[in-house]
């Protein structure tokens, strides 16, 4: 492995992604890649009584379901890299405090999921590990009690609010396998225009994820067109079209193989999401469940996958903060 | 598109590049149902001194009335989506005030009867008792003073 | 059915046409300012004070009734005028129990119907 440019890490033996697994709510099922999960559930609370239990039982059950899978007996897995959005990442914490893994909790908000397989890459390329196990979770009615109002409150949702995915996704990484490969790693730095709406996230985020964008390009020389696809994780329809506006302004145009899994994972129209999915379960879903497939059957042979994340919590909205955004990105190819 | 360099130039191209709410139907949809809000009460107001009561009194059975029925729809997971359509007109009547106690009372109901449901039913309806109850305590105490 | 005949039905119309409004000018404030729902109750409720102070909002209640009386500008008018009022009666212990006192009524049902929801039903997400 060597760094390569200012911030890129480029792996000499690349880490094969060995399997993924996912499991999304009632909402996801209803929406248009409903048939790429592994599984969807009937209601919000999957037979728990809290829904912060219930996100636990979601990122328990997605993290068996990879082991199973991928047939891997969970002693031969080294390490866990897991994380999401509740207070000191309960999710994870207490849906895998049986799993006995050794455990490294991670916390980069909705950037999680690509935080965690960069993290573990790094080990895996390292001779650090064989196996590891990434896992990630977000719950739209947990989410909306510790950032937003509760449920029942009988208030309207801005045309820019985003619409957290009830979810978990999964995935183990492996020294040496066939493909998909995790290449290159391009983790990113906080950046933080002034956007203070926590009803716009989108916008929020989007000046990281261009920030990381232009670093990657930089970094490995590569053009937007090397890319079958570039998938951004919860920008939503408003952030997808300034980061498009964004990259052009410096003359990449990636207008023709970008998309954003919160654009893809809901139907606007239909299913009244505003704009778009957002939370750590909605890239984690929609790479474990989508592109994981396309590129095992090879229909996508490069994707960059850039993972955004709001670095807030309620306490610095309501003291007035701005909103920090964060992107990582892996080029994974096969 | 020129590049992006300042916070200020960000904040303005973002105000551009996000959808506005649709006012002119969220106005009249908040102004249909808030005075059906408001017409429920009269008629209640006109029954209760109907059957004899004064102004004082029927004034308060109607707040008691609509209250009542807004924590029942709340509980019923009616009032929210009356509220997503309805906006203003519901939330500013004394409804509004109703459902922003009980939906806190039922969300942290995972926290217990006493610290969740108890201690956090005034999270969001709280202020308006604070406001309310301080600034008439100093209308009162200015009062004195013309007395 | 002698009640459905005394119903001032003009009364109503007026109530609806400035409920409606007052509730209209709470939505111009939701989607311009991005005000929270809980910002906005507590403007309402203080503008209703501090306009029934003033003996501003008195005209409006004697016009249109409920429709200034269940807006929580209307809570706010009830709290001033019940502290105005006991201040003239008591002195200065009124401004401290009328305004609760005139209100009493609608406070202590919000508690106790909000207890009472909360025990029997359990929140679901919004389809939509």
């Amino acid at each position: 492995m060597k760094r390569i440019g200012k911030q890129t890490i480029c792996f000499d033996n690349p880490p094969t992604i060995l399997e993924t697994a996912s499991i999304v709510g009632p909402k996801e099922a209803d929406g248009p890649m409903a048939e790429y999960f592994d599984q969807t559930l009937s209601d919000e609370f999957w037979g728990e009584k809290t829904w912060e239990k219930a996100e636990s039982k979601i990122i328990k059950e997605t993290v068996n379901r990879v082991i199973t899978k991928s047939g891997i007996p969970a002693n031969k897995i080294d390490y866990c890299f897991a994380g999401d959005l509740l207070n000191q990442c309960i999710s994870s914490s207490f849906g895998l405090r049986e799993l006995n893994i050794p455990l490294f909790g991670i916390f980069g908000a909705c950037s999680t999921f690509v935080e965690g397989m960069c993290l573990g890459s790094v080990f895996v390329e390292g001779g650090g590990a064989n196996y590891v196990l990434c896992a990630t979770s977000s719950h739209f009615c947990s989410a909306e009690k510790q950032f937003r109002f509760p449920l029942e409150l009988g208030n309207q949702r801005p045309p820019t609010s985003q619409w957290t995915v009830t979810g978990s996704g999964a995935v183990i990484l492996a020294k040496s396998g066939e493909g998909p490969y995790i290449t290159n790693i391009t983790p990113g730095a906080i950046v933080d225009l002034g956007i203070k709406d926590g009803n716009n996230m989108g916008a929020a985020m989007a000046p990281a994820a261009f920030n990381t964008l232009m670093a990657h390009f930089q970094d490995t020389g590569r053009k937007p067109s090397y890319y079958d696809a570039i998938i951004t994780g919860d920008l939503g329809h408003i952030g997808k079209d300034i980061l498009i506006d964004m990259a052009e302004s410096k003359g990449y145009n990636i207008r023709a193989n970008y998309n954003d899994c919160g654009v893809l994972i809901f139907d606007k129209n239909k299913q009244d999401t505003h704009a778009g999915g957002s939370g750590c379960a909605c890239i984690g879903t929609v790479f474990s469940g989508y592109f994981f497939k396309m590129l095992k059957e090879k229909r996508y042979r490069r994707i960059l996958l850039m993972a955004t994340g709001a670095l807030m919590n309620s306490t610095s909205s309501q003291q007035g903060e701005t909103i920090p955004g964060i992107a990582h990105a892996i080029s994974i190819e096969i | 598109m020129e590049p992006i360099e300042t916070p200020k130039e960000y904040q303005k191209y973002v105000d551009k590049k996000s959808p506005n709410s649709p006012i002119l139907k969220n106005c009249f949809n908040a102004f249909w149902v808030g005075g059906l809000i408001c017409s429920i009460g009269q008629l209640i107001t006109y029954y209760c001194k109907f059957r004899g009561a004064d102004q004082q009194t029927a004034g308060t059975i109607v707040s008691i009335v609509l209250i009542g029925v807004s924590a029942f729809l709340t509980g019923l997971n009616i009032f929210n989506k009356i509220g997503k359509f309805a906006g203003a007109g519901s939330l500013v009547p004394i409804t509004g005030f109703a459902n922003s106690i009980v939906s806190p009372a039922m969300e942290y109901k995972s926290e217990g009867y006493v610290m969740g449901v108890g201690g956090k039913m005034f999270t969001v309806a709280g202020p308006v008792l604070v406001f309310g109850i301080s600034t008439s305590i100093i209308v009162g105490l200015i009062a004195l003073i013309f007395i | 059915m002698e009640f459905w005949q005394s119903i001032d039905w003009m009364g109503v119309l007026k109530c609806f046409l400035v409920g409606g409004l007052i509730c209209v000018i709470g939505q111009i404030l939701i989607d311009k300012t991005k005000l929270t729902s809980a910002r906005i109750l507590v403007i309402f409720v203080t503008a209703g004070v501090i306009l029934g102070a003033l003996g501003l909002y008195e005209p409006l209640v004697k016009f249109a009734g409920a429709g200034a009386t269940v807006p929580l500008t209307g809570f706010g008018y009830n709290l001033a005028k019940g502290a105005i009022e006991a201040v003239k009666e008591i002195g200065l212990l009124g401004a401290f129990t009328g305004g609760v006192k005139a209100a009493a009524g609608g406070i202590a049902a919000a508690v106790f119907f909000g207890y009472l929801a909360s025990l029997v039903s359990k929140p679901k997400i919004k389809k939509q």
